[in-house]
């Protein structure tokens, strides 16, 4: 998995990662308007001093645009790494520790999964204070469960080879284990799934946000945005198509990435490339 | 006269995609031309990677993964299949050559009943009616030796044995009366007690239908009781070839001359038995409901090797789990230097765990692929023996020094490789840890014949330098041969027969014993026939 | 010799009925538990987590006697078990409870409701699941030429479009650009089945593309996966045409993977239908459930997330029994 061997495909995708993560850091200095100030008028079109035109307040696109990018990157990426953490801890667990303690935490997980990710999202937040830290666990929660299916999957793959057998045979104690032989050997198919998990995370926040159950305002998030323009696509106005169009090429960047890795890695271990 | 099948200067290549998007053309067959006579048998012999399968697979003009022909000719009576057009090569396949592959449990579609699929292709191909196509199919089995020749074929695929699918192939290859068959190593798969009756089967099945045949195998002493001719093959190139009398009696190349003479040296054990090393008493052990291990005792003298021969299913592997604590037994106790051992792994103390030491089939799964060499050696050393730095680097150089590697490999991984060396740093990693006993399990069934004579060699000269002792599990009777002290016989997880090397393996024996040494293959023309008359064991056509 | 020989077929496949049958069984009743512990899980679970629901009850009314007063009044002071139990009890019999917020009948909204998403669901699979079987045989036809590598970049695109930007996409292209199709997408009582499948045209296109792009790359990966599999390798050596070879060698070990393929997308779908009714304000279960969300009307939250999960549960279930049955080692054992 080299850089220099990356496609235009991969490329691309890497740019436009490249431009939202600079969007997300340097926000204060490249937006021109702050961004819940209200500058103008409602929807005004695009051009002259808004670049994009203006939203259903009269605050400018352009700005909301570039501050919302920290709060969707924030929150999907807060949100995977920490369905990652407690996915692969909790899979890693249950496969070094095997017996009652795996199927207990199988079949909870089964149990989770059985209902919708989006449903359960609905259910939990409609109980739930609103508020960002709540949203990260909400979604890293419900997360979770996939990355604990994943996990099991590819650390019992691992965990049945020969040489983690050996080390067991050996005396070594489970961090060891853990650590030491069955993590290195999952890093290359997690951090696709990484990938794949995080390009989701991005999809179901602005699904959240655009139910009104995501980011609160006033901040900007591009779910959001599309909630408080939806109601000028019937008099033509492509406020709400913006944010959505700008959500939709971070997901493809990511994806474009993650193909690019799952691609290469699979040809690390002699796979044959398609399937 | 026109050979029924003649190869021409064959050159098949592949296209090898790197990473960087580039590619490059792979030689794996070059230069090779043969002929094969109306009923006569070609063996094609050579380790893995030789372009055996490559070359058999390129007579029904196939080829693998983007493997093609580029250059010479495959000439099927007379006319180059390799020439033919799409439609032209699907009137051949399957009706005038067919291909019999190694696994036949992956061959047979599991949707189909086995009847359908071995008169397919002579349906289809409209060279017989179904009811005629039923007949022969049913014909087949019976010459084949299959049980319930005429309702065989109502049976699916997963509800015969291995050796009975080999089989069913076998008979789907003939059904549609092909000039020219291709076996792809068909007995590789079987125990040996199985894959002399398909053997035999395939031999009675050729010489009663008069068909053409090309069979690859790695094991010359198998296909010098099916061949006329044999050509040997390496890295795609024509190493010998000639008429199997003269390849294994008289062989000009030293490639040859090695593969021939492969395990014919057998240790003599001279050592009187001192002090006993392991001591394994009324074992009982298996999985969930199922009893794999019933009643096993063994012992084993220091600084001496135990083979526990079988074949596939029979616990010899189940042994080795129990032993290692990894599965605890039901019943019976592992005594190792008059110290009871804990039955399981958890309970043993790190010097319990150090003394046994394991070797594996597979040194590519046995070691970890994202360790490097030195430390796959080392972890032991630092686990058992505190050493870090230097120290423990120049302790692991003198271990990689005494199973013939030099110090060039420390920092390499396993995947940069060969299968031999992986199983020898696979050894230093167990000498490591000074064990006092190293459990093999089939140590060298996975690799070619000439590395896995090395891999021996190496194991006994490490016996005679360090007195370590073995306790070595096989299917292989020639490495018993070669190896063994002491040899114990599973059958149905019992110990059928055990003692020293030399009563066990002589008369009078058990039903089981005799059957399984009458089984292996010798490298001599006619040993099947005279193994077969002695047992009466060909079907009657 | 035929009248063993039958009798033994006859066995045989009395053996097999039994094991198939217990195997179902098994599999339906491992159903029913999972569906009773969802329903713990969206009832109980949620009453578990922090915050009063009395006071969400209130919101920002909320003293400390009138939060009292309307724990009494919801039963909130009883034991959860005992009113976990009512309410397992009254949805057996189809009475959901009441909504808090305007006090009438959950179950009479929710049937309506569910009879207008259900309308979505069904057009939008009849055209989803042909089409995305259809185009992943092309690009297995195909694969790696022209048509695959078109159908697997379009398809990169379509899985990285959120939902509702479908939605509001071709609103824009269709309604407001075309004028060709109807926004906001209304049904009601009385309308004929024509009038209503005209009025949904524009979501039902929106949850297509949604789902077909999942389907389809699914589709593809699982029939390269039965095409490159030895006994294709057989049939080929065979001499069998091409069309033969995928009808009769791959096409019956395809159908297991591929019918869970279709569950999996349909589970999709049905979520799908959630943003979809939101952005064309399409009066069905999805938007009944998100309006009863932002108003925190936790019986009809509770009600339309137990339906959504049976939904979800009965769909996975009849993947695995058909995958059952499909399963020749199953279908006649040794």
């Amino acid at each position: 998995m080299r850089l220099k061997s990356m496609p235009i495909s991969a490329r691309v995708g890497a740019a436009g990662i490249l431009v939202v993560v600079a969007c997300a850091v340097f926000a204060p200095l490249i937006a021109p308007y702050d961004q819940s100030a209200i500058v103008g008028e409602v929807w005004a079109p695009m051009g002259g001093d808004f670049l994009l035109g203006t939203d259903s307040l009269g605050r400018d696109l352009l700005s909301r645009l570039i501050f919302g990018a920290r709060a969707t990157l924030f929150v999907a990426l807060a949100a995977t790494m920490l369905s990652f953490a407690i996915g692969m801890l909790l899979s890693f667990t249950a496969v070094v520790s095997g017996g009652v303690v795996d199927q207990l935490l199988s079949r909870f997980n089964d149990l989770m999964m059985s209902v919708p990710g989006l449903i359960l999202a609905l259910v939990v937040l409609a109980v739930l204070p609103q508020g960002t830290l709540i949203l990260i666990l909400v979604m890293a929660a419900i997360d979770s469960t996939r990355v604990y299916r994943i996990g099991r999957a590819v650390a019992l793959d691992v965990s049945v080879m020969d040489f983690v057998e050996a080390a067991w045979l050996r005396g070594e104690g489970k961090l060891w284990i853990i650590f030491r032989e069955i993590l290195p050997n999952t890093l290359a198919p997690l951090l696709g799934e990484f990938g794949l998990r995080f390009a989701y995370s991005i999809l179901f926040l602005a699904t959240l946000s655009f139910l009104g159950l995501g980011i609160q305002p006033p901040a900007a998030d591009w779910g959001g945005m599309v909630k408080d323009n939806k109601d000028g696509i019937i008099f033509g106005v492509s406020a709400s198509l913006i944010p959505g169009a700008a959500i939709a090429g971070l997901v493809i960047s990511v994806n474009l990435v993650v193909d690019w890795m799952i691609n290469s890695t699979a040809s690390l271990k002699g796979g044959r490339g398609d399937a | 006269m026109r050979e029924m099948l003649s190869v021409r200067d064959l050159r098949i290549e592949v296209r090898a995609h790197q990473a960087d998007g580039s590619a490059s053309d792979l030689v794996l067959v070059d230069d090779v031309s043969f002929d094969v006579g109306k009923g006569k048998v070609l063996g094609l012999i050579g380790e893995s990677g030789a372009g055996k399968s490559t070359i058999g697979l390129s007579t029904l003009a196939y080829g693998r993964g983007g493997v093609r022909i580029s250059g010479g000719q495959v000439l099927l009576d007379g006319v180059d299949v390799t020439a033919l057009s799409p439609g032209g090569v699907r009137t051949i396949r399957g009706a005038r050559v067919a291909y019999v592959a190694q696994s036949a449990a992956a061959a047979f579609n599991p949707a189909h009943k086995l009847g359908r699929q071995v008169i397919e292709a002579t349906v289809r191909h409209g060279l017989m009616t179904q009811p005629e196509a039923k007949k022969r199919a049913q014909y087949l089995f019976k010459v084949l030796g299959l049980p319930e020749p005429e309702r065989f074929g109502e049976r699916y695929p997963h509800q015969v044995s291995g050796g009975q699918l080999q089989r069913a192939m076998t008979a789907m290859a003939l059904c549609a009366r092909p000039e020219l068959i291709v076996f792809d190593e068909p007995t590789t798969a079987l125990d040996v007690t199985t894959q002399i009756e398909v053997l035999a089967a395939i031999k009675h099945a050729i010489s009663e239908t008069g068909t053409a045949a090309l069979y690859i195998t790695h094991d010359l002493a198998v296909v010098a009781q099916v061949a006329d001719d044999i050509m040997v093959l390496r890295h795609g190139k024509t190493v010998e070839y000639g008429p199997t009398r003269q390849i294994i009696e008289t062989p000009r190349e030293d490639y040859t001359k090695a593969l021939v003479s492969i395990r014919q040296a057998v240790r003599e054990p001279v050592r009187k038995a001192e002090e006993e090393l392991l001591k394994i008493e009324g074992l009982t052990a298996g999985y969930s409901s199922m009893t794999v291990l019933h009643d096993v005792s063994l012992s084993l003298p220091k600084g001496q090797t135990l083979a526990v021969v079988g074949e596939s299913g029979s616990g010899k592997s189940t042994l080795a789990r129990v032993v290692t604590g990894l599965l605890p037994p039901r019943q019976g106790t592992v005594t190792f230097k008059g110290e009871r051992l804990p039955p399981a792994r958890k309970e043993r103390t790190l010097e319990q765990l150090r003394r046994v030491q394991m070797i594996y089939q597979m040194a590519d799964t046995a070691m970890n692929p994202r360790q490097k060499v030195s430390d796959i050696i080392g972890r032991p050393l630092t686990l058992y023996f505190g050493l870090r730095g230097a120290a423990r680097t120049s302790r692991v150089t003198e271990l990689l020094g005494q199973i013939e590697m030099g110090p060039q490999f420390l920092d390499r991984y396993p995947a940069e490789l060969s299968g031999g060396q992986k199983q020898r740093v696979a050894i230093a990693r167990a000498l490591a840890a000074e064990p006092e006993l190293i459990l093999c399990d089939e140590p060298t069934s996975a690799l070619d014949p000439l590395v896995a004579e090395g891999i021996l060699k190496l194991l006994m000269r490490l016996q005679e330098a360090t007195a370590v002792s073995y306790l070595f599990i096989t299917h292989d009777i020639a490495i018993v041969r070669a190896i063994a002290d002491r040899v114990a016989v599973m059958h149905r997880g019992r110990i059928v027969r055990q003692g020293d090397k030399a009563s066990v393996l002589a008369p009078p024996y058990d039903d089981y014993t005799e059957k399984l040494l009458s089984s292996v293959p010798e490298m001599q023309i006619g040993w099947l026939e005279r193994v077969l008359a002695g047992r009466a064991l060909v079907p009657a056509a | 010799m035929s009248a063993p020989g039958n009798d033994q077929i006859a066995t045989s496949a009395g053996r097999s009925n039994n094991l198939l049958a217990r195997l179902i069984l098994r599999r339906i009743l491992l159903g029913f538990g999972l569906l009773l512990a969802a329903s713990m899980l969206v009832y109980g679970g949620v009453e578990m987590l922090p915050g009063d629901f009395a006071a969400t009850y209130l919101g920002r009314d909320a003293t400390p006697e009138s939060v009292e007063h309307v724990r009494k009044e919801l039963g909130l002071d009883r034991p959860m078990i005992q009113r976990y139990g009512e309410w397992l009890g009254g949805i057996v019999q189809g009475d959901f409870g009441t909504s808090w917020s305007n006090h009438n009948s959950v179950a009479e909204q929710l049937w309506k409701r569910l009879g207008n998403s259900m309308l979505l669901a069904v057009a939008s699979a009849a055209i989803a699941v042909p089409l995305a079987l259809g185009l992943g045989m092309i690009a297995v036809r195909y694969r790696n030429r022209f048509p695959d590598r078109a159908i697997s970049i379009l398809s990169l695109a379509a899985v990285s479009l959120p939902e509702f930007f479908i939605g509001y996409l071709l609103i824009q292209f269709f309604t407001v650009q075309l004028g060709v199709a109807a926004f906001p997408a209304t049904v009601y009582d009385g309308m004929s089945l024509g009038e209503r499948l005209s009025a949904i045209a524009l979501p039902v296109l929106t949850l297509v593309v949604a789902v077909l792009a999942h389907m389809m790359r699914m589709t593809r990966s699982a029939i390269l996966n039965v095409m490159s599999s030895p006994y294709v390798e057989t049939a080929e050596l065979k001499g069998l045409s091409a069309l033969r070879i995928i009808a009769e060698h791959a096409a019956p070990n395809a159908v297991a993977p591929i019918v869970t393929v279709i569950a999996l997308n349909l589970a999709a779908l049905v979520v799908g239908v959630v943003v979809i009714e939101v952005v064309f304000v399409y009066p069905g279960i999805g938007q009944y459930m998100v309006d009863a969300v932002t108003v925190r009307d936790m019986p009809v939250v509770q009600a339309c997330g137990l339906i959504f999960a049976a939904i979800y549960i009965v769909l996975n279930l009849l993947a695995d029994i058909v995958s059952i049955l499909a399963n020749p080692r199953l279908r006649h054992p040794r």
